[in-house]
This record gives structure tokens, sequence and C-alpha cells, in this order.
């Protein structure tokens, strides 16, 4: 097994502010710990955040393109779904 | 919009929720008095910031010749991020050196328009690294030392000095961290990558002693302003011991010359040729 290639990781980083991880980029490393290591050097250098999750990328699932519209456009036309029937004061800034 | 440019956006310290990440940088050196305190002689101040301020430059300048090299793209970031980071520290030290010897030279005066003779960097510092598991080696060594002294630092007598080594601390545990990450990388890898990394420590063993020689401006600080280098080595061993001793590689034993600080090898003027040639050749210039 000589791959020189090291697998790639996507990076996942939560700002101090924020709820949840915010998917920023991907980066090569030889395996999670160090990949952990260079999202640290590659993507918080400017203060971004303050937890990083890596990720294998060959661990991730995506939905592919040719099946966009049976998998979402029938939530388009679906308005009983929404909760819009609602009034809501003023006083209630962000729902 | 309240501002000009979105940098001035995240720059300022705002409460505003619009940008994620957070905004506003934090001065370390903020509310710090920058008088020389009293009972501290200000040439030996200077002459001490001048010592740790010309450790950081030097190493940066040569962590930074990697750029280029790196054996990954990765890897030449984390390389730049510890230059850049050692670099502040010299930034921080030399305007210090300058401010407390009374001449008001800045920081650029002292990087760039000193001579070889002038700097007081240790020789760790100003070597070529054969390759990449010289650079491991000379790194780890020149963290851990570096770590052991600035964490005694934060209780120096001078604020500045103080607030300096509490930022450094932060930087210097990381790249400590790095070269012990890599080390063990290497010397768990295959055999020629083991055999490497025993030479890089091969090389780096001779010029170790001399981090922990007291210089006579160290014996006047001591003990309120900054430590006797004499006292790091046991925090040293300690910490090189358990590196290696995971790692298995030995501490090579051989001949060491120690040499005081002041005493260059001809690598320096190489350093500081590339260094200062810009800032020589046109005198007086600003961005």
């Amino acid at each position: 097994m000589n791959d020189p290639e090291w697998p790639l990781f996507e990076v996942f980083l939560r700002g101090k502010r924020g709820l949840n991880h915010v998917h920023v980029g991907s980066l090569h490393a030889a395996d999670p710990q160090m990949a952990l290591r260079h999202a640290r050097d590659l993507y918080t250098r400017r203060n971004e955040g303050v937890s990083i999750w890596v990720v294998a990328s060959a661990d991730i699932t995506a939905s592919s393109p040719d099946e966009k519209d049976p998998f979402f456009a029938p939530s388009g036309d679906k308005v009983y779904r929404h909760p819009t029937f609602y009034d809501i004061p003023d006083s209630v800034p962000h729902i | 919009m309240g501002f000009d440019t979105a940098y001035e956006a995240i720059t300022e310290e705002d409460g505003d929720q619009r940008w994620a990440f957070g905004t506003g940088f934090a001065d370390p050196l903020a509310g710090v008095d920058t008088a020389v305190p009293d009972g501290v002689d200000g040439a030996d101040l200077a002459a001490y910031c001048l010592m740790l301020g010309d450790d950081a430059l030097i190493m940066s300048h040569r962590l930074q010749e990697w750029l280029a090299r790196a054996p990954e793209l990765e890897e030449e970031t984390a390389l730049a991020n510890i230059a850049l980071d050692l670099l502040g520290q010299a930034r921080l030290l030399l305007t210090r050196a300058g401010h407390a010897d009374g001449t008001e030279r800045t920081e650029d005066d002292l990087a760039y328009w000193r001579g070889p003779d002038e700097f007081r960097n240790v020789r760790l510092a100003e070597v070529r690294d054969a390759d990449f598991g010289g650079l491991i080696a000379r790194l780890l060594v020149f963290s851990t030392w570096r770590l052991a002294l600035l964490d005694r630092l934060r209780g120096s007598a001078d604020p500045l000095l103080a607030a300096i080594a509490a930022k450094g601390v932060q930087e210097l545990t990381y790249h400590r961290d790095y070269a012990a990450q890599w080390l063990l990388r290497l010397a768990g890898g295959t055999e020629y990558s083991r055999e490497r990394m025993a030479a890089g420590l091969a090389a780096v063993a001779p010029l170790t002693p001399e981090l922990f020689l007291d210089s006579d401006t160290e014996r006047r600080l001591a003990p309120h302003v900054a430590p006797r280098p004499a006292d790091l080595r046991a925090e040293f061993d300690a910490v090189l011991a358990t590196v290696l001793g995971r790692a298995g590689l030995p501490w090579p034993d051989g001949p060491a010359e120690p040499e005081p600080r002041g005493v260059h090898t001809a690598e320096l003027a190489e350093v500081l040729d590339e260094l200062q040639n810009l800032a020589r050749a046109h005198p007086g210039a600003t961005w």
C-alpha cells in the first residue's frame, strides 16, 4: 500500500457566537488527529472559531444533483406545513 | 451601515450579532505600564529583551525559509503560523529593548541596522536545517526551552515582559506540540524516516547545552525579573525524556562546546544578509 496522497477531510467550525458547526473547507491529512491540527492552522487564523470538527470526506454521504427534483420539489407546494396562521406580537423580534 | 469597509466592521469590537465569528481584536499589551520598574536596571533589561527578541527573530527567519519547501501545503501554513508567532514576540521584545535602555530605537532600527556581532541570539536559532527531520528536532528543542523560559517570565517584575510572556506561552505550547507530534510520526514511521529523525536530533544536540548557560545579565536580573537559564534544565529534560521515550529515540550523546551568547556561526551573516538587505538598500524608506 503505497498511496502517497493523504486522504481528504472536511472541516466544520463553530464560532464564539454560533450554535452549530458550519462547513468552512477541506484539507489533506494522514489521520484524524493530524487533520484537527491542520484545521487549526488553516481555518482558525483569524479567530474564526472555538470548536473544530473534522470528518473524512469518504464518510460523508451526499445527495446527488440528479435526484434534486424528486427529493426536494414536492415540499415546495405544501403551504400547510408552514406555521403561517399565527399573529406574532411586535414585541417578539425573533422566532 | 455603521462602517466604511467590511474590515473595519470586523476589527472593531461590536455587539452586533451580524458577524457569526465574532469581532474585535484583543491587544495583549493593552493597559500595561511601559515605564521601567524601580530597582530594575534599564540597560540590563534592554540587553535581556534583546537576547530573547533576537532568538525569536532569527528562528522566525529560518522557519520562513521552509515556506516553499515543506512536504505538504498544510505543513507550510503551520510553519508560517509558527514563524509569524515568533516574529510577533520579536517585535514586542525589540521594541521593549529600545525603550528600556533609553535610546528609543525602534524595532526596525534594531532588526535591520545591527551587524552580526551585535546580535545576541543563541546559535540554535541561526543554523540551517539539513532536512525536515532537522527542522523538527530544532523546533522541539527551541520551543521546549523557550516555553519553560516564558512560563517563568509570566511572574516577572517588569509588567511588559510578563505580558509578552503570557501571550507567548499560548503560542509556544502549540509549537512544542506540533514539533512533538511530528517527531513521534517520523520516529514511528519507516526505517528511513526514523534514521533521518535521529540525524536531526544529532545535529541539534551539540547546540543544546549553551541554552542553559547563565550570562552576567541574567545573573543580575534573577530572580525577580528573569529566571536563571540553569533552572530551566530540569523541565526541559523532563519534557524531552517524555517525547523521546514515546518515540523510542535516545538523546544523542556527544561532545559539545557551549559558547556564550554573542558568539555566532557563519550562518548568521547569511540570515542577516537576506533579512536586512532591502532595508539597507533603501534607508529611511517606509511603506
